[in-house]
């Protein structure tokens, strides 16, 4: 198993408001890495730091051994793909949208795409399944849609890795587990390092082989996601009671709530 | 198909030369003694006479400037639009073009127009339009993450401070200095000094070149801050290089040809309408459509009071303000 990101040491965040503290994990080229915790444990600041939107106080971050700071930010573009939360809605068309991924890998006089472009936003286009959109406006589609085409956009850069904030929010069922599916398919068959922060722990249990859990700034665990989703962790770093079982048919962890109600023991009056 | 788009794009630039080409024309041919077509060719062939001189001195230069003027504060709007993500910032609006007339009146009132000879003036517009670019890159670049609506609010505020003192200025100086100041802020192409419209000529081509580099970053730049670095591009500096390449354009611009308002409104946003949001077209589109629509204004000043002229800010004015207004129901709904 090749190692392809480590994180050693950071520290992170915003003086006099959130730091990180000391955070340490590693990423295997080819895993699918979900990043748990409650609002506020600094999972996004995580993400920031790691993808360089904020600046990094101390400890380094080493891509294949590589440390990051070496790279250039074009170099950075070519290895890291992101998909942010917040999602501008541009009056452009769903394949100039997709094309702005090859940004990283234009010459500094290459005011046109090349024909190259051109095949590799088609073919994310057709495997994300927003081919069909290609010349329809991007802020006319719905969020699940725009999420896609993020994502088109996204593997359009041809990354090494793909971090995403929270690919899932504001869907439908629908939405997020087709998105999920795509993320594991092409997790499973291009052997794409994903590593995504995701707020619903049964998603997260289904879909990502490890799983690194925050709290207060710091990693509570980290780990596969059996060894992390289990009722004690949830409860100390969620504050909220629940079960976990397995789920009888993917056999992966599987968490249930439980109300305020049902745990005093009342009946309904 | 994207490859389509490219020829389009060719056809809109040759479209938009020739409209200019012909505004050209038109602006050669009129004025207190009107040419026509045959008669501009047959005049510039010979070059001499009484005509040829008033072409070469008058006109020609009136054209030029108008053309560069025009185009500067077009893609000045353009590129302040660009980076703020907002089409109703431009330089009118974010007081730039008043910290040029502010700076222009101090040097008028105290006295000082002849320390450079004929770019005294200008040097005092470029002076003032950077003191503004100074304030407002503190107000707005320095900490991150600004709101919109404090920098476009600022901005009206500096423009209508700086209008308040120039009008405090004309209320307590000599008539003499009233002239000069009002002259100057309403705006005109008649500018005697060609060493100055050389100046600006030369600006708003660099400009243009210099831009347009820029046209693949102000494209990623649509899809928000934070995206546009994820595909490698640091939107800081790039942000900060833009702002003030747009401001000292302006600065030049407004120096010599006095308060020209909202061209940088209109003009990318009607351009935007017809081309689209792809800053690789837009760029060129919106520097030859300002150039028509100045040169047009331009015309329209020198006819409707003929034999006088009508100052040209107050054509712009009129027109911008009801897109401006346009624009702004359009933007909140």
């Amino acid at each position: 198993m090749k190692r392809q990101l480590e994180i050693e040491n950071i520290v992170c965040g915003y003086p006099g408001k959130f730091m990180l503290k000391s955070i340490n994990f590693e990423v295997i080229k080819g895993s699918f890495t979900g990043i748990i915790g409650p609002n506020g444990s600094g999972k996004t600041t995580l993400f920031r730091g790691i993808t360089g939107e904020i600046p990094i106080n101390s400890g380094n971050i080493y891509f294949k051994n590589r440390n990051l700071k070496e790279f250039t930010i074009k170099q950075k573009a070519q290895k890291f793909a992101i998909v942010t939360q917040k999602i501008e809605t541009p009056n452009i068309t769903v394949e100039e949208y997709v094309l702005m991924g090859r940004f990283p890998y234009k010459k500094p006089f290459q005011f046109l795409e090349t024909t190259e472009d051109f095949r590799l936003a088609e073919k994310y286009m057709k495997m994300t399944g927003v081919f069909k959109y290609k010349d329809t406006l991007f802020s006319e589609l719905s969020g699940g849609e725009q999420q896609l085409i993020s994502i088109a956009k996204a593997l359009t850069q041809e990354p090494e890795i793909l971090l995403l904030d929270e690919p899932t929010s504001h869907l439908d069922i629908a939405h997020q587990v087709r998105i999920l599916n795509l993320l594991q398919r092409l997790n499973n068959q291009y052997d794409l390092t994903v590593i995504m922060i995701i707020h619903d722990l049964n998603l997260a249990g289904e879909y990502c082989d490890n799983i690194v859990m925050m709290n207060n700034g710091h990693i509570h665990k980290s780990g596969s996601a059996s060894d992390v989703l289990n009722y004690e962790d949830i409860e100390e770093v969620y504050k909220t009671p629940v079960v976990t079982r397995e789920n009888p048919i993917s056999k992966k962890p599987a968490i249930f709530l439980i109300s305020e109600r049902v745990l005093q023991g009342k009946q309904k009056t | 198909m994207m490859r389509k788009k490219y020829l389009n794009w060719i056809n809109i630039v040759l479209i938009l030369l020739t409209i200019l080409l012909a505004v050209i024309f038109l602006a050669l041919s009129l004025g207190e003694i009107n040419f026509s077509f045959s008669q501009i060719i047959n005049i510039l062939t010979k070059k001499e006479g009484i005509e040829y001189s008033i072409l070469l001195n008058i006109r020609i230069p009136r054209i030029v400037l108008g053309a560069a003027v025009g185009g500067s504060l077009s893609i000045s709007g353009l590129v302040l639009q660009g980076i703020y993500r907002n089409p109703l910032v431009e330089p009118y609006t974010l007081g730039i073009s008043g910290g040029a007339a502010l700076g222009v009146s101090l040097a008028i009132v105290f006295n000082i127009q002849q320390v450079f000879q004929g770019i005294t003036l200008p040097i005092f517009g470029i002076l003032g339009s950077v003191a503004m670019i100074i304030i407002l890159y503190f107000i707005s670049l320095r900490k991150q993450n600004i709101n919109i609506n404090t920098v476009l609010l600022t901005g009206v505020m500096i423009s209508f401070m700086t209008s308040s003192i120039i009008m405090f200025i004309m209320a307590t100086t000599t008539s003499e200095n009233l002239q000069s100041i009002v002259f100057w802020t309403m705006g005109s192409l008649e500018e005697p000094n060609i060493f100055l419209i050389k100046i600006v000529f030369f600006a708003s081509l660099m400009g243009l070149l210099f831009i347009y580099f820029f046209a693949g970053h102000l494209n990623a730049l649509r899809l928000g801050e934070s995206n546009a670095k994820h595909l490698g591009i640091d939107t800081t500096t790039t942000i900060k290089i833009l702002f003030v390449f747009a401001s000292v354009m302006t600065g030049i611009s407004v120096s010599v040809a006095g308060i020209i308002g909202f061209v940088g409104l209109i003009i990318p946003h009607l351009v935007r309408y017809f081309v689209g949001s792809d800053f690789r077209i837009l760029i060129i589109s919106s520097f030859l459509g300002g150039a028509i629509f100045l040169l047009l204004s331009d015309i329209l000043a020198r006819m409707i009071i003929a034999p006088n002229e009508l100052p040209i800010g107050v054509i712009t004015g009129i027109i911008g303000g009801v897109i401006f207004i346009i624009a702004l129901t359009k933007s909140s709904k």
